[in-house]
């Protein structure tokens, strides 16, 4: 049996609040084999961003193992810790925070490759384009600020980013909930392309349950910081066994409900 | 709205950069039309101002020419006050920098010596680097610096501290990229702009200081320095006040000039600031 991509068992994060400490995340384990979409749903304040940046170690967990590829993500540090991170990428919910203001994309396309030593200097602006390109942009579009491009061509450039070092998993907190129905169509299909070619495994998480249904092959619902219920996202969707997600279930807008069977077909 | 233009539809804002471009011109003219020593000797001791066209402003108690110490005693004004005040916002955009961005310990001692220093009088610092260390230029600079560079520090430590939890940052962890990189080349650069804000202060203060410390006889000896030459007409002040009133003019118009000037700038880039 082959060893999932990534394995995450009993993460917990835990916050001091007025003397009282809360668990975020509490005691959450579950695992995202090689090119395949884990969904994290949940409510605001369930613990889904915590977990994303608890798996990139842009916070520190109190307890927990993420195992990825194959060796202990936590306990690397320093160099190594760096090096890594060019196999586990993340998508921003709001593009324009995600990036540098006073970046051009090209810039920002350029770090990841220059970081990881992908590319020589040299090479590098064709490497750019090449990504772009990639992502359904333009190559023009390099010379501009991201301040100057729309939302949806930030969200792209984001992702040529994220896919710039190779990686083998992606998180997308919230990737696509900043955007609008068609350009949130558009991502969604540029996703699963990529998914596809390159056999990317994404961390997908929203509140979107419809959105969800078109994208993840599994999906975990969290409940302040604990897990509810997980499984196949169709089956979970269609039958939620728990409160949390019945409630997330009748939340989820009919229109998505029945567009949720075209977007389904896109994938096939 | 063009932000030069913007600039340029406040009145102060041009007065003050006529006066900048003024000096400037006179502190880049200066070897132009005064060639040699401007403390060389050049017609009969305390000539008043305005009596022969050759010395228009007349001479002091040596003889020397006081408009071609004017002059140069600019470029000395100038040098001083943009190199202090340079040096104090680098290094206090650096140690702000990599105080609120290390957080921890580092920031406890780097904030402790900045208090340390802020409590100090800082002219009294200059005046006390100065002595200990003698004058020359450069020595000046630094001790000027001393005492200039904590406002910068704690403006640039306060804008650090919320930027380091903006998500660009996060995002430029997430590719990699090198804590020192991504203190300097992300956080620093958008943490500047408020600290840069304070630089027409300095740069004023600075002059100032300077004029100060020559007066007091600190300034470099082999220079003109307009407090120089306000000390040198104090042994005179009755019977020649111009040989004080004239550096001393020119000293307030630079440091108006600086201000006003300064104050635009933060004017029309604040404004675009909120518009964006």
């Amino acid at each position: 049996m082959s060893s999932p991509l990534l394995a995450v068992s009993g993460l917990t994060k835990r916050y001091r609040r007025g003397g009282k400490t809360i668990a975020a995340v509490d005691d959450v384990s579950f695992d995202i084999e090689p090119g395949e979409t884990l969904a994290l749903a949940g409510p605001s304040g369930s613990g889904k961003s915590t977990i994303a940046r608890l798996l990139l170690r842009l916070i520190e967990p109190d307890a927990g193992r993420v195992e990825f590829e194959g060796g202990d993500f936590l306990s690397l540090n320093g160099a190594a810790l760096r090096a890594q991170r060019a196999r586990l990428q993340m998508v921003f919910q709001d593009p324009l925070a995600a990036f540098n203001p006073r970046a051009s994309v090209a810039r920002v396309l350029d770090d990841p490759l220059r970081i990881h030593g992908i590319a020589s200097r040299k090479e590098r602006p064709r490497r750019i384009a090449a990504l772009l390109e990639r992502v359904g942009l333009s190559a023009d579009l390099a010379g501009r600020a991201i301040h100057e491009i729309s939302g949806g061509q930030r969200q792209r450039v984001a992702i040529a980013r994220a896919i710039a070092t190779k990686p083998s998993l992606i998180v997308l907190d919230e990737a696509v909930s900043a955007l609008d129905v068609s350009v949130r169509r558009q991502i969604l299909q540029l996703l699963l392309d990529l998914q596809r070619e390159e056999r990317i495994a994404y961390l997908f998480i929203s509140h979107d349950l419809g959105v969800i249904s078109a994208i993840a092959h599994r999906v975990v619902i969290l409940d302040a910081g604990r897990t509810a219920e997980s499984g196949d996202a169709r089956a979970v969707i269609d039958a939620p066994q728990s409160a949390i997600g019945k409630a997330l279930v009748a939340a989820a807008p009919k229109l998505n409900r029945t567009s949720k069977d075209s977007d389904a077909a896109d994938r096939q | 709205m063009n932000p030069l233009r913007r600039f340029f539809r406040t009145p102060e804002a041009v007065a003050g950069a006529i006066i900048l471009a003024a000096l400037c011109a006179m502190a880049l003219a200066a070897p132009l039309f005064f060639p040699g020593d401007p403390q060389a000797i050049a017609g009969p001791a305390l000539l008043p101002p305005f009596q022969d066209w050759s010395l228009p402003l007349g001479t002091d108690r040596l003889g020397r020419d006081v408009l071609a110490e004017l002059f140069h005693g600019a470029r000395t004004s100038l040098a001083v006050g943009l190199a202090a005040a340079a040096t104090a916002l680098a290094v206090g955009a650096i140690v702000g920098t990599v105080a609120g961005f290390a957080g921890g310990g580092v920031d406890e001692v780097l904030m402790r010596i900045t208090d340390a220093f802020q409590t100090v009088p800082s002219f009294l610092l200059a005046l006390a680097f100065v002595s200990v260390v003698g004058p020359s230029l450069g020595v000046v600079v630094a001790a000027i610096a001393l005492g200039a560079w904590t406002g910068p520090a704690r403006v640039a430590r306060a804008e650090v501290l919320s930027i380091r939890e903006r998500d660009f940052v996060a995002g430029a962890r997430v590719i990699g990229m090198h804590p020192l990189e991504i203190a300097f080349r992300e956080v620093l650069p958008n943490a500047l702009p408020p600290v840069l804000a304070l630089s027409s202060v300095i740069v004023a203060a600075a002059i100032l200081t300077e004029a100060a410390l020559s007066f007091l006889g600190l300034g470099d000896p082999n220079r003109v320095t307009w407090g120089g030459m306000i000390a040198e007409g104090r042994a005179v002040l009755r019977t020649a006040p111009f040989l004080s009133i004239i550096p001393g003019v020119a000293l307030v118009l630079t440091v108006l000039g600086v201000y006003l000037a300064g104050e635009g700038v933060v004017e029309t880039t604040a404004v675009r600031r909120s518009l964006s």
